[in-house]
């Protein structure tokens, strides 16, 4: 066929432009949906899932840390290299995020990357950092955030759930999702997926946890610090063997 | 093509192409300076000021919003607006539909810009836009593909040119890549807020499909339909090789499509589309240095020009900046280079040199054609003209250079070891080395955003001398 023909005819033009930008996605992207390797299966020794959706309150905070734009300067996502083991722990797993809508693995890196900063500085230190950074790190560029101190909305967080439950994640409506919660997680995450409690396990998880250290308020600063808590912690890699994951690459 | 008449204001609709001409140099002064702002509160944290609404964090869309979409959008609205009427001598097919397009993409932008400073971000690069706004842009594109393909149907000329074709790949592209990357689950009908309908791993494949696609189509593509109609206007010779952009059209929206997974090389993403991507990237060098190639050697013969004509030293310069940035884009596509360039300034070195020296530079060079010709008269101030294309062209070298040198930099104190093999620097330790990086690059940027202040004020005479003088005072070239 002569391209004269293709270059005259504006229907044929659109469609085969349409068919040649189609067929990379297709190749590459739809069937990461489809095969079972791309995210891994982590479990316990008594078949638990180690990786958990987030706790209504983690989940407030990983809210605060999207609205703050923090991606734009922090990745999480650890690359399998030397130095990142040394200076950030495992090179991430896909099954980290399998429950991140969206994901924030990041695309730049001007403060470090926070894929494990769960459980590195206590919560005393995130506090006065994210309030005052360079009162820790006095050569750190990141901003001040003291409005984080501000009292967190939590009236649409059963919303919030609902809308991620739609997406697949298993947050649990009724007795039987949270029954099959149960079996999968063990009895105490379930009760933290219940969308039914999920004011009341917020406020009991911030009042507990008094992550900003101000026992009376429930903060922007309790849900954003309870999130970074987590971050990372999720799997215990020292009930693998070192190179189990090699196999999921 | 070649009618030279004082009718042509009736013949096409000029007017909305105005409207979006003088959107282009609002939204780049608004981006630019945005952009620059951002840059030395990387360099001066306490630019911040403890203002929520102006934190990098909440600023950096702003930024990739007002000059992407506002600053780029509205230069091609107006282009490929230009572009398909002039070649296929006819009219738009709807002026009402033009002029949707029109108020929509502005308040789109307006309201991008809100939703980013008041935090209602998606949290997804350069998609950031919450979902009713997404809807919006949704409609807009799909009056805008009516409008346009609708013209080509009215085409008085059989053969569709060159630069059409391009524009169509554009125009499909963006509306696949926009729907599939924004589909979420919204929190409630009334909520600003909506969680992406994909996680993990098969977000970030979907999100920088989406990223290097809009980098491919929305950034390359339609740029290269600007480049296909505006070099051969500005030299006054055809098309280097007609062959050549057939091949290197098919090649281009084919190959783009498999190359977004380079920004995840060394993720948690099955390695086989990594390395299919590297391989798509590199590959990609070809059909990118074949639309350079033949825009600047359709300068053949007229080199002179070079020197004589301010206008089209933007055109080829920022031909050569794109070779430049689509050499360096398959470099750091490779795995090795990527371990050391990602998450490093070198990314956001390679990004301005795009967009700056690329995409920018081109739209410059399009206005100073397009404008005096809407106007119907002639640019105010040819030095002018020359001033800017300097301040931007130190500009875009103060910017690039400057973040070569940090990027570099940073990888390599990250990854250096000690005689004993620990960490030989900590992360703070390649904070604080960044410092006079980011003092250079701010430079940089008002620079470049100088030399657009320079371009608006003259673009501000010619506007104002084209209504003074009466309509055919000055002949107009078509």
């Amino acid at each position: 066929m002569k391209h004269d023909k293709i270059e005259r005819n504006l229907g044929l033009l659109m469609v085969l432009t349409m068919l040649a930008i189609s067929v990379g996605g297709l190749v590459e992207i739809v069937p990461l949906f489809f095969i079972k390797d791309t995210v891994e299966t982590v479990k316990t020794a008594d078949g638990k899932e180690m990786i958990r959706p987030y706790t209504p309150l983690e989940l407030r905070g990983r809210d605060i840390y999207i609205r703050e734009g923090c991606y734009t300067c922090h990745s999480q996502m650890i690359r399998p290299f030397r130095d990142e083991a040394l200076r950030y722990g495992h090179y991430s797993l896909a099954a980290e995020s399998k429950y991140d809508h969206p994901f924030q693995w990041g695309s730049k890196r001007t403060g470090p990357d926070l894929a494990r900063v769960g459980g590195k500085y206590s919560n005393d230190w995130h506090v006065q950092h994210l309030i005052a950074p360079r009162s820790m790190v006095p050569e750190s560029v990141m901003p001040n955030y003291p409005w984080l101190m501000s009292p967190l909305d939590t009236s649409d967080i059963a919303d919030r759930m609902s809308a991620l439950r739609i997406t697949g994640v298993p947050y649990s409506k009724g007795e039987a999702e949270y029954r099959q919660n149960v079996q999968t997680f063990g009895e105490e995450v379930a009760k933290m997926l219940r969308i039914e409690d999920a004011e009341a396990n917020l406020r009991a998880q911030a009042v507990s946890g008094n992550y900003d250290n101000n026992p009376n308020d429930i903060t922007e600063m309790d849900a954003l610090v309870a999130y970074l808590q987590v971050l990372g912690t999720m799997v215990d890699f020292s009930k693998f063997d070192d190179d189990y994951f090699v196999q999921f690459r | 093509m070649t009618t030279a008449s004082v009718t042509a204001n009736e013949q096409y609709n000029y007017e909305v192409i105005r409207k979006f001409a003088i959107m282009t140099l609002v939204w780049a002064v608004v981006g630019m300076l945005v952009g620059v702002y951002i840059a030395f509160e990387l360099a001066f944290p306490v630019l911040n000021f403890d203002i929520p609404y102006i934190t990098f964090g909440r600023l950096r869309p702003v930024h990739t919003g007002a000059v992407i979409f506002g600053f780029g959008g509205s230069i091609l609205f107006a282009t490929s607006y230009y572009i398909v009427q002039r070649t296929c001598q006819a009219r738009l097919f709807s002026d009402g539909l033009a002029n949707f397009t029109f108020w929509g993409w502005q308040a789109i932008i307006v309201l991008a810009a809100l939703n980013h400073v008041l935090g209602f971000s998606q949290g997804r690069e350069y998609a950031e836009m919450n979902w009713q706004i997404d809807i919006l842009i949704a409609i807009v594109w799909v009056a805008y593909i009516v409008n346009f393909v609708g013209t080509l149907m009215k085409r008085k000329e059989s053969h569709i040119y060159v630069a059409n074709w391009f524009f169509i790949a554009f125009l499909l592209a963006v509306a696949l890549l926009h729907i599939f990357n924004n589909l979420a689950i919204p929190v409630s009908l009334t909520s600003p807020y909506s969680y992406s309908l994909f996680a993990g791993a098969q977000d970030a494949m979907t999100q920088w499909w989406y990223g290097h696609n809009a980098v491919g189509f929305y950034l390359t593509a339609a740029f290269l339909g600007m480049m296909y109609y505006f070099v051969p206007k500005q030299a006054g010779r055809p098309v280097y090789s007609y062959r050549l952009s057939i091949v290197h059209f098919w090649a281009l929206i084919f190959m783009y499509m498999w190359a977004g997974t380079h920004h995840l090389h060394w993720t948690a993403i099955p390695d086989w589309t990594s390395t299919l991507a590297a391989t798509f990237s590199i590959m990609l060098l070809l059909p990118s240095w074949g639309g350079m190639i033949n825009g600047i050697m359709t300068l053949s013969g007229a080199w002179d020009k070079l020197r004589t004509d301010p206008v089209m030293r933007f055109l080829i310069v920022s031909l050569s900046f794109y070779g430049m940035s689509t050499f360096e884009g398959p470099m750091m596509s490779l795995k090795d280079v990527n371990a050391l360039s990602h998450y490093t300034d070198w990314t956001v070195g390679h990004v301005h040199s795009g967009a700056l020296g690329w995409v920018a530079m081109i739209s410059f060079g399009a206005l100073y054609h397009m404008v005096p010709k809407l106007w119907n008269t002639r640019m105010y101030s040819d030095k002018l003209i020359n001033v800017h294309f300097w301040l931007a062209t130190i500009g875009i070298l103060l910017y690039i250079t400057a973040m070569w040198i940090s990027g570099i930099m940073q990888g390599l104190m990250w990854r250096a070891f000690d005689d004993f093999g620990n960490l030989q620097y900590s992360f703070v330790e390649s904070v604080a080395a960044m410092h006079p990086f980011y003092v250079m690059r701010g430079i940089g940027g008002v620079f470049f955003l100088t030399g657009v202040l320079v371009m608006c004020y003259n673009m501000a005479k010619t506007i104002r001398q084209g209504k003074v003088e009466p309509a055919g005072a000055v002949p107009a070239a078509a």
